[in-house]
């Protein structure tokens, strides 16, 4: 074990005590919390958290996934380029996802080149090796975004180009806490993003809601810890943000990485998928960055895919409020039947990070009676 | 995609570095490192970017914040837990018996 890896058992069953002690403090039932981070729900369900965590105690997916939030229309441009003959690169977990008409695989399917990247860095590479317009579809929250931000200001090939679907998470949160009907009482923020972004950020939204956030590293440990602390700040009626994870995450951040973040990008608003119109919640190409932006190098004819109406599978699906944290996979007819990872109708079935992808994999809340939690025990 | 890796750096240039991600190694740029990574250092690697240097004494304070909330949260002094697992037990071996359920 390296010392990044935070899984000593003994410490984590000490955490889970303080969790169950402070919950029940509270003195009632359930108290919710959400987490905006796939890889928050990937840890939680990998190490079998939920298992551990008290019974009085709900900790709720909120709208973290960004393959899940990227709107239809977006993927319906990506899918449009590809069908006119333009190479995509892009991100694995974007090839399944449902558009308005179809996928990148059943655009890929119908002949369609799209490759697969680990990092826009390989598909600079690849544009570097043809002669091929080569535009990266780019998605994924501002920690995606800064590398996509590098490599255009770093300087790119002629033949380079961005269709930017990026998000950016602190927007959305205050859309999440406004929601009519929110149960949430607390964030966990996601590390990673905090990384760049730093933890002051979240000081506004604190001010403004009344509402306490921890930002949470990927380890059970982190996990645990971040729980322990934001359901304090419940039963004290606190309301701060606490950094726990400063082994990544300082006050101000990566300014170094925002500074190229806000040059070569700005927020406007825009859908996120299943959740709302999410106010500076998209970040798109600023104006000195036309040449290399897609959306002003070709003309994308999204109107051509637009024929069909939505399938009636597609009006079930519940995605939306499963982001919102107001249902559970377990809520949606769909979920495990007509809804299943290798036929997947609504976004959060797709992606690695979709809360009903981690569901169907892992079980979502095991049901084993004493806390038998295959991490801590 | 949205993963953020910690690794170990091998080697390095200006431009990028060799990290070993338990076992499995690969080259990662530095552009949006927030400050100079040199081999030995552990960093967070995000699409192929480092994002963060990991300095060794932050990993310290984490633990040591952790060790806080137990002491805050468990009552005071150490708590044994192997007594409370054997208690526990104990516990629910009575119950099971009162059931008549008991082997």
């Amino acid at each position: 074990m390296t010392p990044l890896e935070f899984r000593d058992p003994t410490r984590a069953r000490e955490l889970r005590q303080a969790l169950d002690r402070v919950v029940s403090e509270i003195g009632r039932s359930p108290v919710a919390v959400m987490h905006v981070c796939g890889s928050h729900e990937q840890a939680i369900a990998r190490f079998g958290l939920r298992a551990a965590f008290p019974k009085g105690l709900d900790v709720i997916m909120g709208p973290g996934c960004p393959v899940c939030v990227t709107d239809q229309p977006e993927i319906d441009e990506g899918v449009a380029l590809a069908r006119q003959g333009v190479r995509i690169a892009t991100y694995g977990d974007m090839l399944r996802v449902p558009g308005t008409a179809g996928s990148l695989a059943d655009a890929q399917a119908a002949g369609a080149r799209i490759d697969v990247v680990y990092s826009v860095a390989q598909a600079v590479d690849l544009a570097h090796e043809t002669d091929e317009e080569v535009v990266f579809f780019a998605t994924g929250f501002e920690t995606t975004a800064v590398a996509t931000a590098a490599v255009i200001a770093a300087g790119v090939p002629v033949n380079f180009s961005v269709l930017s679907a990026h998000k950016y998470i602190p927007p959305v949160m205050e859309i999440v806490a406004e929601m009519p009907g929110t149960r949430v009482e607390g964030f966990l923020a996601a590390g990673h993003a905090a990384t760049i972004t730093g933890s002051r950020i979240f000081e506004p939204f604190v001010a403004r809601h009344h509402l306490p956030v921890v930002v949470a590293g990927f380890e059970p440990l982190d996990i645990l810890a971040a729980l322990v602390k934001l359901t304090e700040m419940i039963r004290d009626g606190v309301a701060e943000v606490v950094n726990l994870f400063p082994r990544c995450v300082t006050p101000d951040g990566n300014r170094h990485a925002q500074e190229l973040l806000w040059r070569v990008f700005q927020p406007i608003g825009g859908r996120w998928r299943g959740i709302a119109h999410v106010p500076n919640g998209n970040l798109r190409l600023r104006d000195e960055w036309a040449h290399v932006d897609a959306r002003q190098r070709f003309r994308i004819d999204v109107a051509a895919l637009w024929n069909g109406a939505p399938s009636t599978l597609v009006r079930q699906c519940i995605c939306g409020n499963i982001m919102s944290g107001i249902a559970s996979p377990h809520d949606c007819a769909l979920f495990g039947n007509a809804c299943v990872p290798d036929a997947p109708v609504g976004a959060c079935m797709v992606s690695s990070e979709g809360t009903c992808r981690i569901w169907h994999e892992y079980g979502g809340i095991p049901e084993l009676g004493e806390p038998t939690c295959r991490f801590c025990q | 995609m949205c993963l953020g890796v910690p690794g170990l750096v091998v080697e390095c240039d200006e431009l990028s570095a060799l990290v070993d991600f338990w076992g499995v190694r690969r080259r990662v740029r530095l552009d949006l490192a927030d400050e100079p990574v040199a081999p030995g250092d552990y960093v967070l690697n995000h699409v192929g970017f480092v994002i963060r240097r990991i300095p060794a004494a932050d990993v310290q304070t984490t633990l040591a914040m952790y060790e806080e909330l137990v002491k805050a949260n468990t009552g005071s002094g150490p708590v044994d837990l192997m007594a409370a697992d054997v208690l526990g037990e104990i516990e629910a071996g009575r119950a099971g018996r009162a059931g008549g359920t008991g082997q």
